[in-house]
């Protein structure tokens, strides 16, 4: 049962990507990008992380992709009119296939033994995905945490700076 | 997973139940609207179709339903067909994490009255309500007129705007329930509820939740007098009655959200729960309704300066009170 | 409901980035009180407050203090790299005012995104965590693309900034998703878990994913540190980019990527050696030899130094894949003296050139021995330095990373390498050719050698001299620096 839904919302997440891709229209590639990103967030559900997958669609579904959205819209960008460039496609398809056998052929020869960490499914039901994920942000990785607030600061100045009319 | 039979069957009573309840108050709400306006600028309003002209929705939904379904020539077509559904969707989904009533008992099953009891509740109404914005948005696009456009493009910018405000306001909410659970949010304002300690995160609330609604005075998306009807200036027929019965069904789930997170959801002396619950959300419908016979519009950089410039910050300042006080009172 | 007991923090590793910050954020306060001619005295304070946080880091010299559970550290590797950092930076500041004022866009709003530059390259340095690294990173190359657009007027600077954002953007792609795989592979992200993790399990090429993620980083620093052939980007924004920034952002970003690269791949992934190791060799060719065929062919000067800093990072990268003590030191000596030689080559550039960043070619340099002799001197030092020639400290930082290849057993690079020198001279010898041997066409009448920048040029001068006659005071530190790697 959770073997076939994963399988259905595997197939949903790949189609949507490549579809981010091919289509013509910008709108329909942004709503394309969309539903990739749903499916992300099913993922963590199915993953016992709820906080995550509600963040995954607030944040990136909801807020990323608004603005690329309203972007597009503000700009008016219909269909895209850029020149095909069939030689750098074919490069691109050459390196793409060569990776992909390389990659192929280490997965298939290696093996991957992985240590678990503290936290397992039980463990996560127990104490709630939400409570481990404020206790980690705010112990172990406080640092991290209190960078992020420099790096949001340096963006704001930065936005201020390239895009405001007159400084 | 086995589940017993009869649970199962509760719950799609249960479901069922809802999904009428919320569709027919919403089309009701309508009629209501009409009635009310009416009375507030001195006229009669809908009152020909069965007595006090209670029948009025029903007529209006056929009518919709067998108008002619236009779709304009230079349209994205699919995505055309698509946005009335995104904006109506999100919302009702959103209902389904509301507890509109205290647990039931039935031969001995135990049945919540919410359809579904995520310890993420909070988080996913913000996660639905911002996806709620595309239905605005693609339907202002794929009609390809500029009205539309202009309407779309308003749409998601007021949401953004606004979303971030109500987000914060949330959060002293979660800071003294201690859970993004609905259910122990209304549980924590079992003796007390949150509106007495936190009225202006309440007003903050309130004053975001008009404004993704799209009402008056915060319905620039649509604001007939200067883009015609806005982003769904080229639909008709039953795809236009979506996007309508969406922002009534909105209406409703954003009062119960106001009812759960800060009028103590259904707690209340003597009355059964969920009478109070639907006391509190209708007092809500009241309320914007009444607030579209009062105000005027604003104007579109005031809708900006008010939601960036005033709620925002007195958001975040309201969260350090908060937080301060709960520091000192533990 | 249980309250979290935060741990208890040590501040001290991290007071050198909280003291930049603050001082950044207070700088941006002033710059709304200081009127628009007054702007050089933001200049003043910042090199001031660069000054004392020097002095300040060089006091922690050979303490070693753990902080953040683990996620930061002070040792000499840190500190020997903040100093680098500093001197970038303090030198960048010197030479920004006079250019910033010409070209019109001297906005109070650089010297801070300047120290915010510094403090993620800090972080980046002292980080022992793949988390801090990561966002250590981040703030640098944000405050990066700001500085490279931070001419608005100039198209050339807009297409610099809105470059490097891209390209800055995807390589970081690359570089998250190496640190997800590695921590997956490992289950940390505390670099000296991973290495006992992969010790322990014997995690060597064998294990995809910890491969993979070792893979992934290295590629996403070589974005940053503009190797072959992820150096694309370099040219344009190189000479898009405001000079003084330019300057700034082949010293220090550099060296900031060498110092978290050098970190991961000697602690956290010594089991792979044998095939980063491998890598880095192709990679220190291509790099080289790239660079330098590319840079003979270049005019505007911008562009030549452009690819003249890809052809060191490929020196660097020499000393890296040797991966021993005195390939490691050395890199440690030549960022140390590239940002002395880099940057004074830049002032000059800065003084040469005219409003407009236009006069920027090697022909425009013609006569300049005749009109400002000692301006001529001070660039024939920083352009034989970069060349390698004794005794400055060129010769001696590419000196010790080619004997470092040698040491390893790696002949061949090191061969390559001088023979890549060699080349490298006709460039360098080019501009020196045009400010000796051409008659002036022009009377550089608007030369004007302000104290700040005086005093940078005496400081790149004295420095890339001193390296080069008495390396040992500083070669001892570096020493001490990677022992702790």
């Amino acid at each position: 049962m959770e073997t076939l839904f994963f399988a259905i919302i595997t197939l949903v997440a790949v189609v949507s990507a490549i579809l981010v891709i091919t289509c013509k229209n910008p709108i329909n590639s942004a709503l394309s990008l969309i539903l990739t990103f749903f499916c992300l967030a099913t993922y963590y559900v199915m993953l016992d992380a709820p906080f995550m997958a509600a963040v995954q669609v607030m944040v990136y579904a909801g807020a990323i992709m608004v603005l690329i959205v309203f972007v597009i819209m503000l700009l008016n960008v219909r269909v895209d009119a850029h020149k095909k460039q069939t030689h750098k496609v074919a490069l691109g398809c050459i390196i793409g296939l060569f990776t992909l056998i390389n990659t192929a052929f280490l997965i298939f020869k290696s093996r991957a033994a992985m240590p678990m960490g503290p936290y397992n499914g039980s463990i996560i039901k127990q104490i709630g995905h939400t409570e481990l994920i404020g206790k980690e942000m705010f112990t172990t990785f406080l640092l991290p945490f209190e960078i992020t607030s420099i790096l949001l600061l340096v963006a704001i100045i930065g936005a201020v700076i390239l895009a405001k009319k007159k400084i | 997973m086995t589940a017993d039979p009869v649970d199962i069957a509760l719950f799609a009573a249960k479901l069922g139940a809802v999904f009428f309840a919320v569709l027919t108050l919403a089309a009701y709400l309508v009629f209501a609207e009409r009635r009310i306006l009416a009375w507030i600028q001195d006229r009669k309003g809908p009152n020909r179709v069965g007595p006090f002209g209670l029948l009025q929705p029903l007529a209006d939904v056929i009518k919709l339903l067998t108008k002619e379904d236009l779709v304009p020539a230079a349209a994205d077509r699919w995505l055309f067909y698509l946005a009335p559904a995104m904006a109506a969707i999100p919302a009702l989904l959103i209902f389904s994490v509301i507890p509109f009533g205290a647990p039931l008992t039935i031969a001995g099953h135990t049945l919540p009255l919410l359809i579904a009891d995520l310890n993420v509740g909070l988080l996913f109404f913000l996660a639905l309500s911002s996806i709620a914005v595309y239905g605005v948005a693609i339907g202002g696009w794929a009609s390809n007129s500029k009205y539309s456009l202009l309407g779309g493009i308003r749409g998601l910018a007021q949401l953004i705007s606004y979303e971030l405000s109500m987000g914060l306001a949330l959060v002293p909410v979660v800071m003294m329930s201690r859970s993004f659970s609905m259910t122990d949010i209304v549980t924590a304002q079992q003796s007390m509820p949150f509106i007495v300690y936190q009225p202006l995160a309440f007003i903050i609330f309130l004053i975001s939740i008009t404004a993704e609604c799209r009402r008056i005075p915060f319905d620039l998306p649509e604001a007939e007098g200067e883009l015609v009807a806005g982003f769904h200036t080229e639909y008709s027929g039953m795809r236009f009655g979506l996007f309508f019965v969406g922002e009534y069904i909105n209406i409703i789930v954003l009062g119960g959200l106001a009812a759960t997170f800060f009028l103590g959801g259904w707690h209340g002396p003597l009355l059964p729960p969920v009478i109070w619950f639907s006391i509190k959300t209708l007092a809500f419908a009241f309320l914007m309704i009444w607030l579209r016979g009062t105000l005027p519009r604003l104007r579109y950089d005031q809708l900006m300066h008010l939601g960036w410039k005033i709620l925002t910050p007195l958001a975040l300042f309201n969260i350090l009170v908060t937080a301060w006080l709960l520091f000192l009172t533990s | 409901m249980d309250m979290i007991t935060i741990p208890a923090v040590n501040l001290t590793p991290i007071l050198p980035e909280i003291i930049l910050s603050v001082l950044a954020m207070a700088l941006l306060l002033i710059n709304v009180f200081v009127q628009s001619s007054k702007k050089t005295y933001l200049s003043y304070i910042s090199f001031i407050g660069v000054v004392g946080t020097a002095v300040l880091v060089g006091s922690g010299w050979g303490t070693h203090i753990e902080s953040f559970s683990g996620a930061v550290v002070q040792d000499n590797f840190a500190t020997f790299f903040k100093m680098i950092f500093l001197l970038a930076a303090g030198l960048a500041i010197l030479i920004a005012d006079q250019y910033m004022e010409r070209e019109d866009c001297n906005h109070g709003e650089l010297y801070p995104l300047i120290l915010f530059t510094v403090v993620g390259m800090m972080l980046m340095a002292a980080g022992t965590d793949l988390m801090t690294i990561f966002l250590g990173l981040e703030v640098m190359s944000v405050s990066l693309y700001v500085l490279a657009g931070f001419n608005r007027a100039n198209t050339k600077s807009n297409e610099a900034g809105l470059k490097y954002f891209l390209l800055g953007a995807f390589s970081t792609g690359f570089l998250l998703y190496g640190m997800a795989l590695t921590y997956g592979a490992t289950g940390s992200t505390r670099i000296s878990v991973i290495a006992t993790q992969a010790g322990q399990m014997g995690m060597s090429s064998g294990n995809i994913l910890f491969l993979a993620g070792m893979l992934l980083i290295l590629t996403g620093f070589c974005f940053k540190i503009a190797v072959v052939p992820f150096h694309m980007w370099t040219p344009d924004v190189y000479e898009g980019a405001p000079t003084p920034m330019t300057a700034f952002m082949s010293a220090g970003p550099k060296a900031a990527g060498f110092a978290a690269a050098l970190r991961l791949l000697l602690i956290a992934f010594p089991t792979l050696q044998a095939d980063w190791s491998q890598l880095l060799w192709v990679l220190a060719v291509l790099t080289m030899t790239v660079g330098n065929i590319t840079a003979l062919r270049q005019d505007n000067i911008k562009r030549i130094l452009a690819y003249s800093s890809i052809a060191h990072a490929g020196y660097a990268l020499v000393g890296m894949a040797a991966g021993n003590s005195t390939g490691t030191a050395g890199i440690l000596f030549y960022m140390l003296s590239y940002t002395f030689m880099n940057i004074g080559a830049f002032a000059v550039i800065i003084l040469v050139g005219k409003k407009g960043e236009s006069n920027g070619n090697v022909q425009d340099f013609a006569g300049l021995g005749f009109k400002h002799p000692m301006l001529a001197v001070a660039m024939t030092i920083f352009l034989f330095s970069l060349s390698g020639m004794p005794p400055t400290a060129g010769f001696i930082g590419k000196f010790y990373l080619f004997s470092g290849a040698i040491q390893k057993g790696y002949i061949w690079l090191a061969v390559i390498g001088v023979l890549n020198s060699a080349a490298s001279v006709y460039y360098y010898l080019r501009v020196m050719v045009y400010m000796y041997m051409k008659d002036p066409t022009e009377d550089f009448a608007w030369t004007k050698v302000s104290a700040p920048i005086a005093l940078c040029l005496v400081l790149s001068v004295a420095g890339t001299m001193v390296l080069g006659i008495v390396p040992s005071i500083i070669l001892q530190y570096a020493q001490e620096a990677i022992k702790l790697i």
